[in-house]
């Protein structure tokens, strides 16, 4: 019982490391990438390729002041950076990142928790973060946070809809809501239910670019409109907040894309972990291609995208990969 | 361990539920309604429900609710709509109300009306209780017809506001 608590503790500890650090060099990948793809250089100056310019960031951050609006909510203002921030991380605890291994002569299983609906877990967990956004912009008491969030929450719960149902497939496939049983039923290359369900797969792409407020779908913090959009009023650790909780999500996603898609952690001669990270970084590396690529959408657009492409297109992937099931 | 998880989600639920109806700012008594959700949610998952606890977050706090804070924060409610004097006569309202739900309980309590309907319905908080496919295996058998039945009725409601929302052009300008 304790063995197995200080174990579980072990696993929290070095996942949620594993995934600041991610985030943080995410941020760096992403600047020094999109600095190439522009003829760029990014950053330099700080380290070797600029290797350390995240911990110069965050002794930034964290040193810089902090500003509470005279007009705020102040308890809602302090709290809303926080309920991005949690949610964002909560959901690892089902995602499966490799096969069990033995380590110091016991038998480790690398997920922190096989829950039973696992997917839905995550599926309800990830609609709480909308609250952090909605309430972080009224309670700035700022036009431009409030516009930002309005656009936020709503783009979130529309598609929320077409990434639910771009699941439904895989979840009709493997027969189960665990994510554990998911990745065992892609056994090999051949069974990765992206082969098997490739507008499910697309759906789930678009959607989850536009849950998580990436280009093209990056209009709650469309500068050219709104300055920052629904952190335009936060400062120093506050705002970094919001920006983990971005990249945190960002990462969730691709994880999960990886696992319902993708194999999961499975694939030939690599060891199960290294093949997880390389399929997540892909992932990583594609949203921030598609950032140096695509324009946003105008709201309209998305809008009108949202509810007559993606969800009939959904409705419909549905309804075929259940026939074919039955 | 199960004793503290429920002491603790209980307690949180029952505490942030008063906490609903003691704020004064509409948009913070939302936020505590979510707390209490999803601590229900937790209640949920010790009477090994999972399935249902997930759609208590998914449906209630991650989806109704969103929609209740965006009403109160459009609406703008200020906190002189629940102004002393619009409380007068909704007070011995709520006294008359509390007192038939209390005597409820009680007699549910005490003539074993629970036990009854556990009998029933042959409700048994075990097996596939609160999992996918007991949940799924009962709206599609027993509750086939309320189910079908409230999904129009949902539909109904759904354009009913689209219609409500739309400008006729007979009406312009009135919205």
């Amino acid at each position: 019982m304790l063995e197995q608590a200080i174990i579980a503790i072990i696993k929290v500890a070095v996942v949620l490391f594993a995934i600041l650090t991610a985030c943080a060099y995410i941020v760096w990948l992403e600047r020094k990438l999109v600095a190439r793809m522009q003829v760029r250089l990014g950053p330099t100056r700080v380290g070797p390729f600029g290797l350390l310019q995240p911990l110069a960031d965050a002794i930034k951050l964290f040193t810089k002041e902090e500003i509470i609006v005279e007009q705020a909510n102040k308890w809602l203002y302090l709290v809303a950076p926080l309920l991005a921030f949690i949610p964002a991380f909560i959901t690892f605890a089902v995602i499966p990142f490799g096969d069990t291994v033995t380590l110091f002569g016991r038998e480790v299983e690398l997920l922190i928790s096989d829950f039973n609906v696992g997917i839905l877990f995550i599926l309800g967990v990830t609609s709480l973060g909308v609250y952090g956004v909605v309430l972080a912009g009224w309670s700035s008491n700022s036009k431009y946070s409030l516009l930002g969030s309005l656009r936020s929450a709503a783009q979130m719960i529309s598609y929320e809809i077409s990434l639910g149902l771009s699941v439904i497939g895989v979840l009709l496939l493997a027969g189960s809501l665990s994510l554990v049983d998911i990745v065992k039923a892609q056994g090999s290359v051949s069974e990765w239910f992206i082969w098997k369900q490739p507008v499910g797969f697309f759906l789930y792409l678009i959607s989850a670019f536009a849950e998580t407020n990436r280009a093209p779908f990056d209009l709650p913090e469309a500068e050219t409109e709104l300055v920052a959009g629904y952190f335009t009023e936060y400062s120093s650790m506050k705002f970094a907040m919001f920006t983990i909780a971005e990249y945190a999500n960002m990462v969730t996603v691709a994880a999960l894309a990886t696992t319902l898609f993708l194999g999961g952690w499975q694939g030939p001669f690599l060891p199960p972990v290294v093949w997880f990270l390389v399929k997540v970084m892909f992932f990583i590396f594609l949203y921030i291609w598609v950032r140096a690529t695509l324009p946003r959408f105008r709201y309209d657009q998305l809008m009108r995208f949202g509810w007559l492409v993606l969800l009939p297109v959904g409705l419909v992937n549905v309804l075929v990969t259940a026939l074919a099931v039955l | 361990m199960e004793m503290a998880v429920f002491l603790g989600a209980g307690f949180v639920a029952l505490v942030s539920a008063i906490l609903v109806f003691t704020q004064k700012n509409p948009v913070a008594s939302v936020v505590f309604l979510v707390v209490t959700l999803a601590a229900q949610a937790v209640l949920f998952l010790l009477l090994n429900a999972p399935f249902v606890a997930a759609l208590q977050i998914i449906v209630y706090a991650g989806a109704i609710m969103v929609l209740f804070l965006f009403v109160v924060m459009l609406l703008n409610l200020g906190r002189d709509e629940f102004g002393p004097e619009k409380r007068k006569f909704i007070r011995p309202l709520a006294v008359v109300f509390a007192l038939v739900l209390v005597l409820e309980v009680l007699a549910i309590f005490k003539t074993g009306l629970l036990d009854q309907a556990r009998l029933t319905y042959h409700l048994d908080f075990t097996g596939d209780f609160g999992t996918v496919a007991g949940v799924g295996l009962l709206l599609f058998t027993r509750y086939l017809y309320p189910f079908e039945i409230t999904s129009v009725l949902l539909l109904a409601a759904l354009l009913g506001t689209v219609i409500l929302a739309k400008k006729l052009p007979g009406r312009k300008g009135e919205l």
